[in-house]
């Protein structure tokens, strides 16, 4: 299609570091646009929506773009393969204790914080690396088993109101969904572009499998 | 399961890689795009680049060479040295990097970390504080590549940096720095016993124990220079790493 069908659109909202992603991608062997342009993502064959940072200025950022229309529609109508990481993930549910303005609510699940007791040792933000637990078999964990390290660094987790939608667990205080998907849709909590081989085969999974 | 972070604390000055000792006898030890190389095959769990004279001769990050380096590691990486405003940390989240790390600017321009944690999330922002021990055994900080003394009770100046947003702090002690003697355990013990957010400790790390000792008292994350870079009494130069897996298999001993 036009061109760009052996491209990855990765969705630049203004927030986060998009560069270690496009170099994730590369180093895989594939290609990838960085946009925050409507005609472009309208095209696209499949969406990676990354993201660092506060809830309500992603969703306002979003907003401001007028991008919120055309991701609903690849998300949910195309329903092309489409890949939320950490804040990105998050903005596919349908509500953040961060914040009050609605997600994305493309996953039914809403974001919690973490929250310890005061002689609890575990801090927030959960910041490091941390394995994963299947609770599904899907084609991207394809290669990837429990002792799989990923990168995490997050102050709020995913609850899904349904639990099958639960790619993975993580045990942080508690097991929580450190990965969703629900057919086109995935999201993970950790940073595979920041962990090393693991990360590599999600991503080739992701580019290949799908 | 979660493991604490060991981080090698990589240092440039200009283009090479540099080791101090003290924040003293400034020594060329190599590339660094080559040694960020080894340690992405060692799969270490993050690095800490700094970029030790940009403060002091008033320039700019050099992007260029931040890109090159972080182009094929995929670990996270922190970044600090010479940022003093939002629009340098923005063109180093654009090029790859997981966390700024802020020093003197934590002090000359606190709303910077207000700002940037407010944009970017607090997990984004570091404040890296260097800390010197008087003789009476009373800690300050220190600035502008450990040269000047800031005013301010220690530990509120770290309470008020995790207040203003900074999601991890760095305890770097100046007089452990490059001696490989271990890390000053009663400045990391009492650093985490105010912070609510993760601690890494810094400055002295030689060995294994080292790491045990400074994560038993609560450090999240053990960052060492010397010992990854360094060999055997002579210091010869040779890269090697100590996973968390292996500290994990001390610790339960």
């Amino acid at each position: 299609m036009n061109g760009i069908d052996e491209s990855i659109v990765i969705i630049d909202y203004g927030m986060g570091n998009i560069g270690s992603i496009v170099n994730m991608i590369k180093f895989v062997g594939s290609k990838s646009i960085i946009t925050s342009e409507k005609k472009i993502i309208e095209r696209a064959n499949k969406i990676i929506l990354p993201g660092v940072g506060n809830f309500d200025k992603a969703i306002k950022n979003i907003q401001q773009l007028d991008l919120q229309d055309v991701i609903t529609y690849k998300a949910k109508e195309e329903n092309i393969p489409f890949l939320g990481i950490c804040l990105g993930m998050q903005l596919m549910c349908n509500k953040s204790e961060e914040g009050v303005l609605d997600g994305l609510k493309l996953i039914k699940a809403e974001v919690l914080h973490f929250s310890f007791d005061d002689n609890s040792l575990l801090k927030v933000p959960h910041m490091g690396w941390n394995t994963i637990n299947k609770n599904k078999e899907i084609p991207i964990l394809e290669g990837l088993d429990n002792n799989s390290r990923f990168y995490f660094v997050h102050s709020y987790f995913v609850k899904c109101t349904n639990e099958e939608d639960t790619l993975t667990y993580t045990d942080y205080g508690g097991q929580f969904t450190s990965a969703f998907s629900s057919n086109n849709l995935i999201g993970v909590q950790f940073h595979p572009e920041k962990s090393h081989k693991f990360g590599v085969k999600l991503f080739k999974n992701f580019i290949e499998k799908y | 399961m979660y493991r604490a972070r060991i981080i090698p604390t990589l240092l440039m000055d200009n283009d090479g890689l540099v080791k101090t000792q003290k924040f003293k006898n400034l020594r060329y030890i190599g590339d660094p795009i080559n040694a960020v190389r080894i340690f992405n095959s060692k799969e270490v769990d993050e690095l800490v680049l700094l970029d030790i004279t940009a403060t002091v001769e008033n320039r700019e990050p050099k992007y260029e060479n931040i890109s090159e380096i972080v182009s094929e590691a995929f670990m996270p990486i922190g970044y600090g040295g010479g940022i003093n405003n939002i629009n340098q940390i923005e063109r180093l989240f654009k090029i790859g990097i997981e966390k700024v790390i802020l020093n003197t600017s934590a002090f000359s321009n606190e709303s910077l970390i207000e700002e940037a944690a407010r944009i970017y999330g607090n997990q984004s922002i570091v404040v890296s504080v260097d800390i010197k021990k008087d003789i009476f055994g009373g800690y300050h900080i220190y600035t502008n590549g450990g040269k000047i003394k800031q005013k301010g009770n220690l530990i509120q100046m770290l309470t008020k940096f995790q207040n203003l947003g900074a999601g991890e702090i760095i305890i770097n002690a100046i007089d452990r720095e490059g001696t490989m003697n271990g890390y000053d355990l009663k400045l990391i013990e009492e650093a985490c016993k105010i912070l609510k957010v993760p601690v890494v400790a810094s400055g002295g790390a030689g060995k294994i124990e080292h790491f045990v000792e400074a994560i038993n008292i609560g450090a999240s994350a053990v960052a060492a220079g010397s010992m990854f870079v360094y060999q055997g009494v002579h210091r010869a130069v040779l890269i090697s790493y100590i996973t968390s897996e292996q500290v994990e298999i001390e610790l339960s001993r």
